[in-house]
């Protein structure tokens, strides 16, 4: 199981919590797995996120690999100027 | 691409300052811009822009105007695709309003004539009656409960119930418990701070050739930070296949952000689709003040508790953003990006996306943050100015580092906040003395970077020459930071390589040029292209030697053997393999496409001096200096560019530039007459320090360096306006009026 960190605003989408936990090996997992236990998350999710693993921000990439020790922080979608 | 740690020593091509390859063009006239292009037939395309922030239209009558000798066709939203939903309707609705023009500016039909000329006669043809209703464009204005509401329904599941419906968007992240860290803090400053939007003002207006036939296959060329996008963006708005619509990007003359997204190109193609004949559409300076997209206005509280040392107890912030008549204000961004340089226990932000009567804003460097460190950095500039402490120490003493918890959630990986700050404080700048009615203001700022689908060919000629096709329009000066990049791969000289930016056509998918991306992704994916071809080139020279391909290394520009038991024989320079690659194999050419996820954050510490005329509130900027984190400067030349391009629009942003409403919700000042960017003599010689720490992620350790400059600027020159003026500025800009104002208040008491 992975540790995902959601960001304070989707607490009231996944039963209050900031702090989930899904089996999952990869982000596109991470992604899914929130959206089957929490779908009050999907509109979250479509709008677009960038997910951090281990410090590391992944904008696009499903196939990343997530460790069950791994550090997940769920993010809005980054983009710049 | 698998990565052994980025390369930090024994350069060659990389850290050197060719000259640009599109300089010569640029200085001679030869480059061609968007509003260059010609085809057989063209027609010329002008828009009619309503005269009202909001008004419902009640009707559009194009007769007299399609009557008019010369006019060979109008549109209408009805000549644009049904259905779309999203973001795709969003910009939809911005590019060609339905029921209701939401904005001073927004277009509701377009004519397309044989001359710019009568194209303008005839949209004063176009009669279009309006039902005029209430507007709005103050972000705070638009959040209270009696506030005109922009459009019912537009919110997401996000905002909290309660608030009103212009409220779009809601954010909320941080750690730890505030109320517990500001009750530990030996002083507490709470303040209240506004910005103005300002407009990216780039050189270069919006200007589009279109060319669409009845079959559904059309060709399209315009000034813009990403044509993939651009090709997406049309193709569902007209109602086409993505693959018929072929886009190239002009040479742009800057964007910004501002050109990410589209605002004229869908209507040309509509009225090219509707008169059968090339259209070709260029914005006046005007319409792109009205109706293109300027940066969100904001509104900010932040409250900073600190110990008597100088240590951060808790901090908070909210941050509500206007992004004009639609969703898309960044202010997850700005609530993101606010506390980012400092490791805190207790933070807590909270973002609000509203909209107004205002254009649809658009990304603007770094969208979001500058205007937080504005907020943030001012407030740590109080706290600093009570205490007694000194700015870059309880800076240093509060700075996030490799590991710290980021105020916006996860540990950062190696950054180079740190470093900056150490820099600054080392710079003569800082220490140098100050002269009547000066001031010396420092702020920090942050920006994430981005990375991004990426696509790039190399391709070697017979003569030992490369060509590099990338996707990413050149905004910065990309073409020159390639080139360099391939000649360290290849080991080849700079000027024998030619890299060009191919349209949607030639190469696979680009994500657009924003988020500072392109020297990170687009460069990473050169040298993996690179590689690529110098793993052809050993082949060739293995086979020539009968040899493994294992036992040859590439090393100064020839493939070698590996070692005495590879065999003895001379180095096989690049152009004796490819003089006769067409009979040993084939062309040789290199590839990469991907995502590359390990694009940098960056973090930069500037230094102001501020001169304030307290007679007539005039500020004049004496000394500036910007101390940014690079990972690696591939050019930099260029980069001390994009550091001291930051601060230039920095100090406009701070100093003059707004947008204007007046009482009846039209904008003011649409031409530079009146919106005062900083011109040459307003500025001084801004110094730059590249700091190197490198990025992890890039295989030299390239972060990206266009956006980041322009976070620090508000907040250091604002410290720095309020330290000459004496008494704390809270609203930008901070124009002469306004220090005026300010100066009376304080005297008044």
């Amino acid at each position: 199981m992975v540790e995902v960190n959601l960001w304070s605003g989707l607490r009231a989408l996944a039963g209050g919590q900031d702090k989930v936990e899904i089996e999952a090996n990869t982000v596109g997992e991470v992604l899914a797995g929130l959206v089957a236990k929490y779908p009050g998350l999907q509109d979250a999710i479509d709008a677009g996120v960038s997910v951090a693993v281990d410090g590391r921000i992944i904008a696009f990439g499903l196939t990343e690999e997530v460790k069950p020790d791994s550090e997940v922080y769920l993010l809005q979608r980054l983009k710049g100027g | 691409m698998a990565l052994d740690g980025p390369k930090t020593s024994g350069f060659t091509a990389v850290g050197t300052t060719p000259n640009r390859p599109d300089g010569l063009d640029k200085v001679t006239g030869r480059a061609k811009f968007g509003a260059d292009a010609q085809a057989p037939g063209m027609l010329h395309a002008a828009i009619v822009r309503s005269p009202h922030a909001h008004a419902r239209i009640v009707s559009i009558d194009t007769s007299k105007a399609e009557a008019l000798k010369g006019v060979k066709t109008v549109v209408t939203r009805a000549d644009f695709t049904t259905g779309l939903k999203g973001e795709n309707w969003n910009i939809l609705e911005n590019v060609m309003a339905g029921d209701t023009a939401l904005y001073d500016g927004h277009a509701v039909a377009a004519v397309a004539a044989i001359s710019p000329l009568i194209a303008r006669d005839a949209i004063k043809l176009v009669e279009v009656e309006y039902q005029v209703l209430p507007h709005v464009t103050n972000v705070d204005a638009a959040m209270a409960q009696d506030a005109p509401i922009i459009r019912e329904g537009a919110a997401n599941k996000s905002v909290p119930a309660g608030l009103h419906p212009n409220v779009v968007r809601y954010h909320e992240s941080g750690h730890g418990d505030v109320d517990k860290g500001f009750a530990a803090a030996d002083l507490v400053i709470e303040d209240h701070f506004t910005t103005e939007a300002t407009h990216q003002g780039y050189i270069e207006p919006h200007a589009c050739l279109a060319q669409l036939g009845g079959d559904g296959k059309g060709e399209l060329w315009c000034c813009t930070q990403g044509h993939w996008n651009v090709q997406k963006i049309c193709a569902a708005l007209v109602g086409i296949e993505t693959s018929q619509l072929r886009v190239t990007a002009s040479e742009i003359g800057g964007g910004f952000g501002g050109k990410t997204v589209v605002f004229i190109e869908p209507v040309a193609l509509a009225l090219s689709r509707k008169a059968n004949r090339p259209v070709k559409l260029v914005m006046n300076r005007s319409e792109v003040f009205r109706a293109s997209g300027p940066t969100s206005s904001t509104s900010m509280d932040v409250k900073i508790g600190m110990k008597n040392d100088g240590t951060i107890t808790a901090a908070s912030g909210t941050f509500r953003l206007q992004g004009g008549a639609f969703p898309g204000a960044p202010m997850e961004f700005t609530a993101m990006c606010a506390f980012a340089p400092y490791a805190l226990e207790n933070v807590r932000q909270v973002g609000y996306d509203v909209m107004t009567n205002r254009p649809k804003q658009a990304a603007y460097r770094a969208p979001g943050s500058p205007m937080a460190a504005f907020a943030v950095e001012s407030v740590i500039d109080e706290l600093c100015k009570e205490l007694g402490l000194d700015p870059i120490q309880t800076r240093l003493k509060n700075a996030s580092h490799e590991g710290t918890k980021a105020s916006f959630g996860p540990k950062f990986d190696k950054i180079g906040l740190v470093e900056t700050l150490e820099a600054a404080k080392a710079h003569p700048h800082f220490t140098a003395p100050l002269g009547e009615n000066q001031g010396r203001g420092v702020s920090c700022g942050f920006w994430f970077n981005h990375s991004g689908e990426t696509s790039v060919t190399l391709a070697l000629s017979e003569d030992g020459s490369a060509q590099i096709v990338v996707g990413t329009p050149d905004i910065g000066g990309s073409r020159a930071s390639m080139a360099l990049m391939a000649a360290e791969e290849l080991g080849i000289p700079y000027e024998n390589i030619r890299c060009t930016i191919a349209d949607t056509a030639s190469l696979g998918y680009n994500e657009v040029s924003h988020g500072s991306r392109v020297t990170y992704a687009s460069g990473l994916a050169t040298i993996a292209a690179a590689r690529d071809a110098v793993k052809r080139l050993c082949g060739r020279a293995a086979a020539k030697w009968g040899i493994d391909e294992e036992a040859v290394v590439w090393e100064d520009g020839c493939a070698k053997p590996s070692g005495p038991n590879a065999g003895d024989f001379d180095p096989l320079p690049l152009a004796e393999i490819t003089r006769t690659m067409g009979a040993t194999g084939g062309p040789i050419n290199g590839h990469f496409e991907a995502t590359p996820e390990g694009a940098g954050v960056s973090f930069a510490t500037h230094i102001v001096d501020a001169e304030v005329d307290p007679e007539t509130g005039k500020t004049s900027i004496v000394r500036y200096t910007v101390v940014q984190d690079a990972g690696k400067a591939i050019h930099p030349a260029y980069v001390e560019g994009q550091f001291q391009g930051g601060a230039a629009q920095g100090i406009g942003w701070a100093l003059n530039e707004e947008y204007i409403y007046g009482e009846d919700g039209r904008l003011q000042n649409d031409l530079f007459l009146d919106y005062r960017i900083p011109v040459a003599s307003d500025l001084p010689m801004i110094d730059t320090v590249i700091v190197e720490v490198p990025n992890p992620g890039h295989p030299y350790g390239v972060r990206g360096v266009g956006e980041t400059s322009i976070c620090p600027p508000l907040a250091a020159i604002a410290n720095a306006v309020s330290a000459a003026a004496g008494v704390r500025l809270h609203d930008l800009p901070m124009s002469p009026p306004r220090i005026r104002a300010a100066l009376d208040a304080q005297k008044d008491g």
